[in-house]
């Protein structure tokens, strides 16, 4: 494991331990491309945090078990804690920052503030992340493909009905929202 | 469910106030918050579970750049000015480890770098040398005379009111002992028709809250300790960190933001003395935050061995109940012994049997300390009564549910402690879920044949608990010129609702809509004391503190509109933001206007303040009788059935009903998910979660390694059902409701895995390994 610091705080203390080595990666964060400077071992979750200030990405576990952590990577639902965030140059990164435009939720963000689901609000960025990840890939699961898909998110609270609700609703709401911008063109 | 005409905001389900927030990932929680110039403090732990510390060294460590300090238990100790001794019970536990070691994760030293890495790297540096001593980890073993003593100095700390009796025992590891004794339980024994007599056993487990404990301390320019902290307990944080730092209270500030929850990990004591510590060494704002595998290693739910004695008539009527149980409370007490206390009176459950005698032992073993889990020790003590139950109504051949109902006690029958029982709902709860799951007709276990094919059952279980008493909570109440409304409560926001609930409260009194109403954070500058955001208990006292406090500001309204409309102030009503003539609506005032009338500038405020103390008479040391053991009783009940594989051992949840008596539904939609999370959580605990400890060594410290429930394990049918007895005293006739959801789900289980297959796993969490074996074992019996 081993966490990394923050890079503010390195680059004030340059004989810092862990390497001093940096390449310059892009990422295109929520639809913006920024320029970053990490060190081979950084971990994405901390160079989202610490860096570009997303807070909503959240360690949870620090082994990718939990899903706190989840952000989108290239549209697929990763664990960030376990990514390290040199290998990613070039790539597309969403976080739950990105989903709402302005005072506009996202349909899957207001499904779960609609159901309610939440309690203490730590693993739902990271489950709306998982749940946007599931129905832009699949916008019809089954009850045992949306299960298997999101089980690899944890809520303690366990407002796992509210949630499966919130699921559901998205799925329903994310229908109508392709049904009124009318059929996909091209492929 | 009766229609509430009188209530416009509470009783409904208005949407959670922090929803938008926490939907767009916004909130700001502990560990977000950077201060310009922060260090990063880490933590060497022990490698063993008892040692002495013979020496600590440093010097390497102190090389690794970027480091600014690394300290030990004698630095700590050699520190002048500061008393480096903690806890809410027994001041048992110091900043770290001083002059010796009491499990393995014992906090031995620390570093504090301008980054965690080189924080990190430091710790592999620092070399302690230990001299062994002998441990030990059963808390019975531990309980003996002889048996290796964790601590050989015991100082209460009196810290809480209910705790006030504890004694400095010396020279054994019982640090606490709860007893109650009714009638006589020998003379019921001798006359029984029938003994049942077992064990049952609870392991340690995780409260895994998805927020690690972290705490950010400042010093600021006037030498105030500035502590921002993923706490349930700011109040008492306040309180220890004078007390260490031997400075006034006004000179600590505990700030706690949006909590990733607690569930009792996050009670007490934790990171604070030791980040405030560095931060007053350093003179830097410091923050330590915890890995996962250091989580399993700071706090647990308590291992539980519990034997249950029942003298049973032949007509089924139990007229003895003894009970013997070891509370497995670690290295240090933490809250142990009032977990034990609360746990302890109530272990001979909610029934009227006329003889009890109850033993229960907090005892000090070489473990990871364990404190408050969600239920306060009542689940595990719950697993081994309401089993027992089950065991006594199979053997009679009596309904189970007809036998609990039978012993089950009513309005104004006493308790085992002899409180009389007020606003107790054990009865409406076992009704409901039993009708809820479709009870049958009592009939045997099924036997199992071989090839049998996968066996259903149900059982049902029930649990009562009482809350905290004496405990206080403070509120203050402004309401603006506007009609807005700014609550100041030490209430933790932890994903229970009660920022939204308690904004209910004031909104309903103060006449305003709930969107005019605004719950300020826990901030011990700002806010009162309050006990504790725990044990259920936050909805009634701190939502009578703001009642009261409410009704002091609706009072100077009503004396301020009293003139401009002629009437009496008892003849006035406030709601929809206007004062009235009761019955001549259109004689009245918006609330601008009122402040207008009396205070005639813009921008004024009107306050109003109450402290909620509730009071008990203290339990006999020796009987453990007493007159009022609690303010209120809260109780549930649980109802399962479940398929089991005979083949595998596998057992399915097919539906899982639990019922919890809340007294009133301040927000009904919170209470469901209090009473389903609860359930749902206990179901992880009673199926496969358990902290794996070999001679005081956590082997599974890991997610990796430590499963939690999923969606996938979400029973396909779970019902969640709010009873309402109405409590006197409670704002509403509310009582609480955080965790009712946890007490019986264990027994339920259980009960139906009997009911299913015809065997009983004593020893929780029921594996599909321990069913094989039971079921191997009922073949070759």
């Amino acid at each position: 494991m081993g966490g990394s610091s923050a890079a503010a705080l390195a680059a004030d203390h340059p004989l810092g331990s862990g390497g001093d080595v940096k390449r310059t990666i892009t990422l295109i964060v929520n639809g913006v491309e920024r320029q970053l400077e990490v060190q081979d071992h950084w971990l994405l979750s901390d160079v989202l945090r610490e860096q570009l200030k997303l807070y909503s990405v959240r360690e949870g576990c620090g082994t990718a078990v939990c899903g706190s952590c989840t952000v989108l990577l290239d549209g697929r639902p990763i664990a960030s804690c376990l990514t390290l965030a040199a290998r990613l140059d070039g790539r597309r990164i969403e976080t739950v920052e990105g989903l709402s435009q302005g005072e506009r939720l996202h349909p899957i963000q207001e499904a779960f503030l609609e159901e309610r689901a939440f309690q203490c609000g730590y693993c739902t960025p990271g489950y709306i992340m998982a749940v946007k990840g599931l129905l832009d890939e699949n916008p019809d699961p089954s009850e045992e493909e949306l299960l298997d898909y999101l089980a690899g998110n944890y809520c303690r609270c366990a407002g796992y009905p509210d949630i499966l609700r919130a699921v559901n609703s998205s799925r329903l709401k994310l229908a109508r929202q392709r049904a009124a911008a009318g059929p996909p063109t091209g492929s | 469910m009766a229609v509430d005409v009188d209530y416009t905001v509470v009783g409904t389900s208005v949407p959670r106030l922090d929803g938008l927030k926490k939907v767009t990932g916004r909130p700001i929680y502990t560990g977000d918050i950077e201060l310009p110039g922060m260090l990063h403090g880490a933590i060497l732990r022990s490698t063993y579970p008892h040692a002495r510390v013979v020496r600590v060294d440093k010097t390497r460590a102190e090389r690794v750049p970027g480091v600014v300090a690394v300290v030990s238990g004698a630095d700590v100790a050699n520190t002048p000015g500061i008393d480096p001794w903690y806890g809410p019970v027994f001041r048992d536990q110091a900043i770290l480890a001083i002059d010796k070691v009491r499990y393995i994760g014992d906090p031995v030293a620390a570093v504090v770098a301008a980054d965690r890495e080189s924080a990190e790297e430091a710790l592999e540096l620092i070399e302690v040398e230990y001299e062994p001593l002998p441990a030990v980890f059963d808390p019975v073993e531990a309980a003996q005379p002889g048996a290796p003593l964790v601590h050989e100095v015991l100082k209460p700390a009196r810290a809480f009111a209910d705790m006030a009796h504890v004694a400095a025992v010396g020279g054994t590891n019982v640090c606490y002992h709860q007893k109650v004794r009714k009638g006589d339980v020998e003379a019921a024994f001798a006359r029984a028709d029938y003994i049942f007599e077992d064990t049952y056993t609870s392991p340690p487990a995780q409260h895994a809250p998805l927020e690690p404990h972290v705490t950010l301390v400042y010093i600021d320019e006037d030498d105030r300790i500035n502590i921002w902290t993923a706490t349930q307990s700011p109040s008492f944080i306040r309180t220890d960190i004078a007390a260490i730092f031997r400075v006034p209270l006004n000179r600590v500030r505990v700030m706690v933001p949006y909590l990733g929850a607690g569930y009792g990990s996050k009670l007490y004591d934790k990171l604070e003395p030791l980040t405030a510590y560095l931060a007053y060494i350093t003179r830097k704002p410091v923050r330590i935050a915890l890995s996962r595998p250091e989580e399993f290693l700071t706090i647990t739910k308590h291992a539980v061995v519990a034997r249950c004695k029942m003298g049973v008539m032949k007509n089924g009527d139990i007229i003895a109940c003894e009970t013997e149980n070891y509370w497995n409370t670690g290295a240090y007490a933490d809250i142990g012994p009032r977990v034990v206390h609360k746990s302890g009176y109530t272990s001979a459950g909610p029934y009227k049997f006329p003889n009890v005698k109850i033993d229960a032992y907090c005892v000090y073993t070489n473990n990871v300390p364990a404190g408050a889990f969600r239920g306060f020790g009542v689940p595990q003590i719950v697993w081994a009564y309401e089993s027992q139950m089950d065991v006594v109504a199979h053997n009679l051949g009596i309904d189970p549910l007809e036998l609990r109902l039978r012993h089950a006690l009513d309005e104004g029958d006493e308790f085992a402690t002899g409180t009389p029982m007020i606003s107790i709902g054990v009865k409406q709860s076992l009704r409901q879920v039993a009708e809820a799951i479709g009870w049958d007709p009592p009939r045997p276990p099924r036997r199992v044949y071989p090839g049998s094919g996968p066996l259903r059952g149900k059982g049902l279980a029930c649990g009562v608990k009482a809350v905290l008493t004496p405990s206080i909570s403070g509120a203050v109440v402004h309401m603006n010129a506007d009609g807005s409304v700014t609550v100041l409560s030490s209430t933790v926001e932890m994903g229970q609702g009660s920022e939204t609930a308690l904004a209910q409260i004031a909104a309903e009194e103060l006449g305003v809509p709930i969107q005019k109403v605004r719950v300020h954070l826990p901030d011990t500058d700002v806010t009162p004391y309050d006990t504790i955001t725990a044990g259920s208990r936050s909805t009634y006292h701190m939502g009578n503190a703001i009642r009261r406090a409410a009704g002091q500001i609706k009072q100077q309204l009503f004396e301020a509109a009293a003139e401009v409309l002629e009437a009496n102030p008892e003849d006035l009503v406030l709601r929809n933001e206007r004062i009235f003539v009761r019955g001549a609506e259109e004689r009245g005032l918006t609330i601008p206007e009122v402040f207008a009338v009396k205070l005639g500038a813009l921008g004024t405020n009107l306050v109003g303040e109450a402290t909620y103390k509730t009071i008990a008479e203290p339990l006999d040391h020796e009987t453990g009788q007493s007159k009022k053991s609690t303010e209120f009783w809260f109780s549930g009940a649980t109802a399962a059935e479940v398929e089991v594989d005979p083949e595998t051992g596998q057992v399915r949840v097919l539906k899982l009903v639990a019922a919890a008596d809340v007294g009133k539904e301040v927000n009904p939609h919170h209470c469901v998910q209090q009473i389903e999370g609860a359930a749902i959580l206990t179901l992880g605990l009673t199926f496969f979660e358990w902290m794996n400890v070999d001679q005081g060594q956590v082997t599974n410290a890991s997610f990796l390694d430590y499963q939690l429930p999923s969606l996938k394990d979400v029973p396909p049918e779970i019902v969640a059902l709010s009873v309402t007895v109405p409590h006197p005293d409670g704002p509403y006739g509310a009582k609480g409701v955080g965790e009712s959801g946890t007490l019986s789900v264990q027994a339920a289980i259980g009960n139906a895995i009997y009911n299913a297959v015809g065997v009983r796993v004593k020893d929780l969490p029921i594996t599909p390994e321990k069913i094989l074996r039971a079921l191997r074992a009922a073949e070759q019996s």
